[in-house]
């Protein structure tokens, strides 16, 4: 992959660091170590503080990640509308924990904070697009042409 | 001026002051533990709040302004409550391993546990479980222990501009990691050792080697030598609870003998030795058109610096090993075959007020004598902590003289110890070997002082050389960078990676505060000033050496035993 590319795009943007590194996680679903070295030398900062702006923030991930990232809300509204239930029917059917990716490269569970949606929780988004009103028995119908999307 | 009243204390401070700062103007003592006197604010860890007059929250004297009519309570019950709770919070997190820690009694976290009467901990101990890193030959890691106040970051990045360390993730699950949350030695690291100072706890410190020594000790077949470096003699009593400066020389050797060490020997006579060759080299360089300026080569976290982040300018740096591993080399030809001990029993030992150079010691090059030169280096602190194993009575210890052959030395080799010792230990000799007259005033001022970057010219018959001193990596990167860009003046740069020169090196006592460094800075000066020579060609020892060894300065012998040749370190992300 040619970080080079895509980080000339925004060095000299302010604040472009953040934007390279949506950019460089859009293609890859994560933020490769060599990405973050080539970024702190294109931008001119220490490795080490680019490695603290990737993992600061919880959107950017510094682990290799699936291709639909799945994150369950876990802020106390959708607790209350059964998250928890939603969370054992996604690890069952995809067959890993919270946290962990499928063997093929497919799917990523994750937690996220409160996305906003709590007139129809419980809610969970996939690469960024959100699910309302989820229940156990949604689940494969939700994943089902992310499946085919091979 | 705001006027403030402090606990009913009235003073009035400059503007922008903090509470913090009033405080201490008042004599009012509050708790701090991530403020660092000579570092930004940080205002982390909570413990310094107060009782503000109209402010529902407690307030962080560390980082709040003073101003006018301001009324605060430091000690109010409240107050003390809020600060307890925080203190035991912070403890849930941190190992209840004071017994085992490097830091036992010398630690800021313990400190205040022990003055806010911290007994029952309501709070359920929970310990991260990282483990530590003990990737590098001269620094550990003890993340468990870390509390997460960032100095050691600040000193690592502002003060050295190495950047090795780093925030990883942040609330709860944040963590001070070096670089790409990989070990130290992965990172770009130089092992200077300021972090040690900078950390108020024990989640940074030296390689502890003191069992190596006493083994050596225990062996009747090993000869135990040792030298000790410029900077350690005036700290080491700061370790033994004696004023800076205040151990004399003859009684720190009958120390070191009560200890064990078969010989005690002096790195000052290799510090003069160093200044013929140094010395010698700059007027080769000088005369022949060689690489200028010429950089000094004596603090290993320096040309640690220089080769993993000045890789082109290597040539710069003098070829000149430091004093430690000259010594080293000699120790064990030289001083052998004088004293009829064969080599392969010696035990060379070095104390050190550095970190950087257990770092050193262990580089394969330095095996001139045919062994490892220099088997094991102590830093000041290692020292400290076995004087005070031996129960030594410093007043009444009967003072005891060095071994022969390599200990003499001039005040030229004590201020070594010093920033700007180097070079003007360098002047002293340069401008008489070039001039063949006797200086009237030895005292080369100009380059002493806390000053980051200093300068001088001196004329040598005609001759002008310009030379520059930096201390603390941050300033050497500055010169550096003005050599890199062809635009430097100079002919001649010392630099020492610790702030003060060795005195403030990463193996010296726990230093707080720079006004320490200040105070080994005019001991330094002082002892030197005590001495009856003061120029290391002077040196009646390092004569007799070249008489019947060395023969000349960057002869053939030098080169085998005293020259060495630096390698880019090639590090894959800095």
């Amino acid at each position: 992959m040619d970080y080079q590319k895509i980080l000339a795009d925004y060095v000299e943007m302010p604040g472009g660091l953040i934007e390279a590194f949506h950019a460089i996680q859009a293609e890859l679903s994560y933020l490769p170590e060599e990405a973050i070295i080539q970024a702190a030398q294109v931008f001119g900062i220490p490795a080490a503080q680019a490695y603290g702006v990737a993992t600061f923030y919880s959107m950017f991930s510094v682990k290799p990640r699936g291709k639909f990232v799945i994150r369950i809300c876990e802020s106390a509204p959708c607790h209350i509308a059964g998250a928890a239930k939603v969370v054992a029917a996604l690890e069952k059917e995809l067959g890993i924990n919270m946290g962990g990716s499928t063997p093929d490269g497919l799917f990523t569970l994750e937690f996220t904070e409160c996305v906003g949606q709590c007139q129809a929780a419980p809610v969970i988004t996939i690469n960024g697009k959100p699910y309302t009103d989820v229940s156990p028995e949604k689940i494969s119908g939700i994943l089902e042409p992310y499946r085919k999307n091979i | 001026m705001p006027n403030i009243t402090i606990d009913g204390i009235k003073v009035a401070v400059p503007e922008g002051s903090t509470i913090l700062q009033a405080a201490q103007e008042a004599g009012v003592n509050i708790p701090t533990l991530c403020h660092h006197p000579d570092q930004s604010v940080k205002a982390n860890c909570r413990i310094c709040v107060c009782e503000v007059a109209g402010s529902n929250l407690l307030q962080a004297a560390c980082s709040q302004p003073a101003t006018e009519g301001m009324n605060v309570k430091t000690r109010s019950p409240k107050v003390l409550e809020a600060r307890k709770t925080i203190l035991e919070l912070i403890l849930a997190n941190h190992p209840q391993d004071c017994l085992n820690c490097l830091r036992n009694e010398n630690c800021e976290l313990q400190s205040l546990a022990a003055e806010y009467c911290i007994r029952d901990n309501p709070f359920e101990l929970k310990v991260r479980g990282l483990g530590k890193d003990l990737s590098t030959p001269a620094l550990f890691r003890d993340p468990d222990k870390c509390v997460l106040c960032r100095r050691c970051i600040e000193a690592c990045s502002v003060i050295q501009t190495v950047n090795a360390l780093g925030i990883e993730y942040r609330g709860q699950k944040a963590m001070v990691v070096p670089t790409l949350g990989k070990n130290l030695i992965d990172s770009p690291c130089i092992m200077c050792g300021q972090c040690i100072h900078a950390c108020p706890v024990g989640a940074i410190g030296e390689i502890e080697e003191i069992d190596e020594l006493l083994a050596a000790i225990a062996d009747p077949e090993t000869v135990v030598v040792t030298q000790i470096a410029p900077a350690v003699r005036l700290a080491l009593g700061e370790e033994v609870g004696m004023p800076t400066g205040d151990l004399p020389m003859d009684v720190l050797v009958a120390g070191l003998r009560q200890i064990g060490f078969d010989h005690v020997l002096h790195t000052n006579f290799t510090a003069d030795l160093t200044i013929m060759e140094e010395g010698h080299e700059l007027l080769k360089r000088l005369k022949e058109g060689g690489k200028l300026p010429m950089f000094t080569s004596c603090s290993p976290g320096w040309t640690s610096f220089c080769e993993t982040f000045f890789p082109d300018l290597l040539d710069n740096l003098s070829t000149c090993k430091s004093p430690q591993q000259m010594f080293g080399a000699l120790v064990k030809t030289y001083w052998a075959d004088k004293m009829n001990i064969p080599a392969s029993k010696i035990f060379s030992v070095s104390i050190m007020p550095c970190t950087a150079k257990k770092y050193e010691a262990s580089r394969p090059e330095m095996q001139s004598s045919g062994f490892r030169d220099v088997d094991l280096v102590l830093t000041t602190r290692e020292i400290g902590r076995l004087f005070r194993m031996s129960g030594l009575d410093f007043e009444k210890l009967a003072p005891a003289d060095f071994s022969p052959w390599m200990s003499k030395y001039t005040g030229a080799g004590v201020i070594f110890g010093a920033s700007g010792g180097v070079m003007e230990a360098a002047l002293r000799t340069v401008y008489e070997v070039v001039t063949g007259e006797t200086l009237a005033d030895v005292n080369f001022t100009a380059v002493r002082g806390f000053e980051g970057i200093k300068e001088a010219t001196v004329n040598l018959k005609g001759t002008e050389v310009k030379v520059a001193i930096a201390h603390g990596l941050g300033n050497a990167r500055k010169v550096m960078e003005q050599v890199r860009a062809g635009e430097s003046p100079y002919h001649f740069i010392e630099i020492m990676a610790c702030p003060g020169g060795c005195i403030g090196g990463g193996g010296q006592p726990i230093t707080k505060t720079n006004k320490k460094r200040l105070e080994r800075i005019q001991a330094v000066y002082e002892e030197d000033q005590a001495c009856a020579v003061r120029k290391s060609h002077l040196n009646t020892e390092v004569q007799e050496l070249y008489k019947d060894f060395l023969h000349e300065p960057l002869g053939h012998k030098s080169h085998e035993l005293l020259h060495t040749h630096y390698q880019a370190k090639d590090k894959k992300f800095l």
